[in-house]
């Protein structure tokens, strides 16, 4: 084997006992809920919990919601930012990355204290704390979204596409429907799972929106109190994950191809 | 009144002007070509028409429609862009459908008419492939047929063919004309190929810095160039210093040597006018009425159809094209030659 290939290999070795080995200790006591045995028994008591299906069906409804506001928030932004006022993409880019600094626990207090109060109380009712985390999550998610749906509208001619179709007659509502929507599928689509694994998994503003309701917080919850459970679960929130980024792999290799780069650059 | 009438059109973006005071006039019908080199406010004024630009000042009409401030979407013009635009999430014939279907076209009359697009530009077997799966040469011709479709009153065409190699180039701009000349369609193609412009055109207009240099018919344009630019940019041009101008009798000197051209009595003389001939004009060998100069030749470029010497007159330097033929016998390197030209051929700037 030659030189350059052999270190390469043993870098990734060591990178890969580094990420795994902690994961497989953590799969390997999952299993030993039952004394002497390795058996499934944490997960059989985690999927028998109706408390984890009501706190990942909560994640989940509010995810859907997270999505299609950021969906509709950004796209729209990030498409005309591209073209009429690409002078201002460099500012809207420092923006979405701003969640990345403002810590979680910041941007929680700072929405409770401004909507707690007159004229929102929107902390007073469960539906008025719903919509707060639903906006705590749009903003949390920003990075990844606007990252994604930028990158896709910059792998598209935006501006002729637009020029075209308007000398063919189209509307703007059109036009973001027929051209502009269809050619970001991949990207919305990447950016949707992205938001899902992090709502799935946050547990700051979580819990100090909606506590124990959220996913998050209920893994928390089982942690401090079972010992076995709160390793399987968290074997499941990476797999979920992990099945989320291979939808994400999956949608972008298959879709790009047939969708994009046709005509001169 | 003109089918198309750009009146008095300026546009300034920030401290540039990029168009000043353009006015043109385009009949129903005719092919009409903006040339000049990059930034000369060609691709600025057809977005203006096309209403992808305001103008800062002026007027445009189309038949008899004061479009100046309409939005794109109801001028009714069809656009066809260097970059073919095609929209990559539709097929062939779900592009050219596109437009009808704006229009709330019905099913069989959309169906009719993308199909006769496919027909006029001879691509009726890809219809339900997708832009990425055909050559650039096709997409243009796809985009064309888009543009087509919904019937426009005026044809936009911004550099269609520049991205395009040159032997598909050639291919595709006589199938431009044939299907505009077929559909009778009012066209504005913006090109830097003077070639593409003196080819297709009904008339050309040569722009530079943002105005109008000249206006004339493909002919005129090249063998009456009314300014310097004109004559420089649309086809080669010798521009040679000469001495001892005397306008009302036509005659100069030239490295020492005598030179006839056409008497221009109304113009003043100056130290700084050049003769210009085009390469084409000169022939090797004296001839009756001729002006006949003596030099020898410094070089001899073989282009194809075309053979080119440079001969040197007394310190200054000629370029000279010949029709290339299979024995052709041409001067070599060195060698005396006179050259001619007769006095028409020739003119001061």
């Amino acid at each position: 084997m030659r030189r350059k290939s052999f270190w390469s290999w043993v870098w990734i070795a060591l990178g890969a006992i580094y990420f795994i080995l902690p994961l497989y200790a953590t799969f390997d006591f999952s299993l030993r809920a039952k004394k002497g045995v390795l058996s499934f028994l944490s997960y059989q008591n985690i999927f028998n919990d109706p408390n984890f299906w009501k706190t990942i069906e909560f994640s989940l409804v509010i995810a859907v919601f997270t999505i299609i506001a950021s969906i509709i928030l950004v796209v729209p932004t990030a498409y005309w930012i591209r073209l009429k006022l690409p002078q201002l993409r460099g500012m809207l880019e420092f923006i979405s990355m701003l969640p990345f600094v403002v810590p979680a626990i910041v941007l929680v207090f700072g929405l409770i204290r401004v909507f707690s109060g007159a004229p929102f109380f929107l902390t007073n009712t469960f539906f008025g704390t719903d919509i707060l985390l639903v906006a705590a999550y749009v903003v949390l998610a920003l990075p990844y979204v606007f990252r994604s749906v930028d990158t896709g509208l910059a792998s598209i001619d935006v501006v002729s596409l637009t020029e075209a179709a308007q000398s063919l007659g189209a509307s703007w509502s059109t036009i973001m429907f027929k051209i502009i929507f269809p050619n970001l599928k991949v990207a919305i689509l990447s950016s949707a799972f992205l938001t899902l694994a992090t709502v799935i998994g946050e547990y700051t503003i979580a819990s100090f929106m909606v506590g124990i309701k959220a996913f998050g917080p209920y893994m928390s919850l089982i942690g401090q109190n079972r010992t076995y459970e709160s390793s399987s679960l968290a074997i499941i929130s990476f797999m979920v994950t992990w099945g989320f980024m291979g939808l994400i792999q999956l949608f972008s290799r298959g879709k790009a191809d047939s969708s994009s780069l046709s005509g001169a650059r | 009144m003109a089918f198309l009438s750009l009146s008095n059109i300026s546009k300034v973006f920030g401290t540039t002007t990029a168009v000043e005071n353009f006015n043109l006039e385009v009949e129903k019908g005719q092919f009409v070509s903006f040339l000049g080199p990059s930034g000369c406010g060609k691709t600025t004024t057809l977005r203006m028409i096309a209403g992808f630009e305001l103008p800062t000042t002026g007027a445009i009409t189309l038949d008899g429609e004061d479009i100046t401030y309409k939005s794109p979407n109801q001028r009714n013009v069809g656009m066809v862009f260097q970059s073919y635009a095609l929209f990559p999430n539709l097929t062939i014939g779900q592009n050219i459908g596109f437009g009808l279907e704006v229009r709330k076209y019905s099913a069989a009359d959309a169906k009719a008419r993308i199909d006769e697009m496919l027909e006029l530009v001879h691509l009726e077997k890809h219809k339900d492939k997708y832009p990425y799966q055909l050559s650039g040469g096709q997409q243009q011709r796809i985009a064309l047929a888009r543009a087509l479709a919904i019937s426009p009153r005026v044809l936009l065409l911004d550099e269609p063919l520049s991205a395009l190699d040159a032997k598909i180039r050639v291919e595709l701009r006589l199938e431009i004309r044939r299907i505009q000349q077929t559909m009778g369609i009012t066209t504005i193609y913006v090109t830097h190929d003077q070639e593409e412009a003196l080819l297709l055109s009904d008339r050309v207009v040569v722009m530079s810095q943002g105005h109008i240099e000249q206006v004339g018919a493909p002919a005129s344009i090249y063998n009456y160039p009314s300014t310097e630019f004109v004559a420089q940019f649309v086809g080669q041009l010798n521009l040679l210093p000469v001495t001892n101008v005397d306008m009302k009798n036509g005659t100069c000197k030239l490295a020492g040597q005598n030179v006839k051209f056409e008497p221009m009595p109304e113009r003043k003389t100056s130290d700084e006018l050049r003769l210009a001939i085009r390469p084409e004009e000169l022939h090797i060998g004296t001839g009756e009425g001729r002006n006949a100069l003596k030099g020898r030749v410094e070089s001899v470029l073989f282009l194809g159809s075309v053979v080119r010497l440079r001969v040197d007159v007394g310190g200054i330097f000629f370029s000279a094209d010949f029709f290339n033929e299979r024995r052709i016998t041409l001067p070599r390197s060195g060698d005396e030659v006179v050259i001619s030209f007769p006095e028409h051929s020739c003119w001061l700037v």
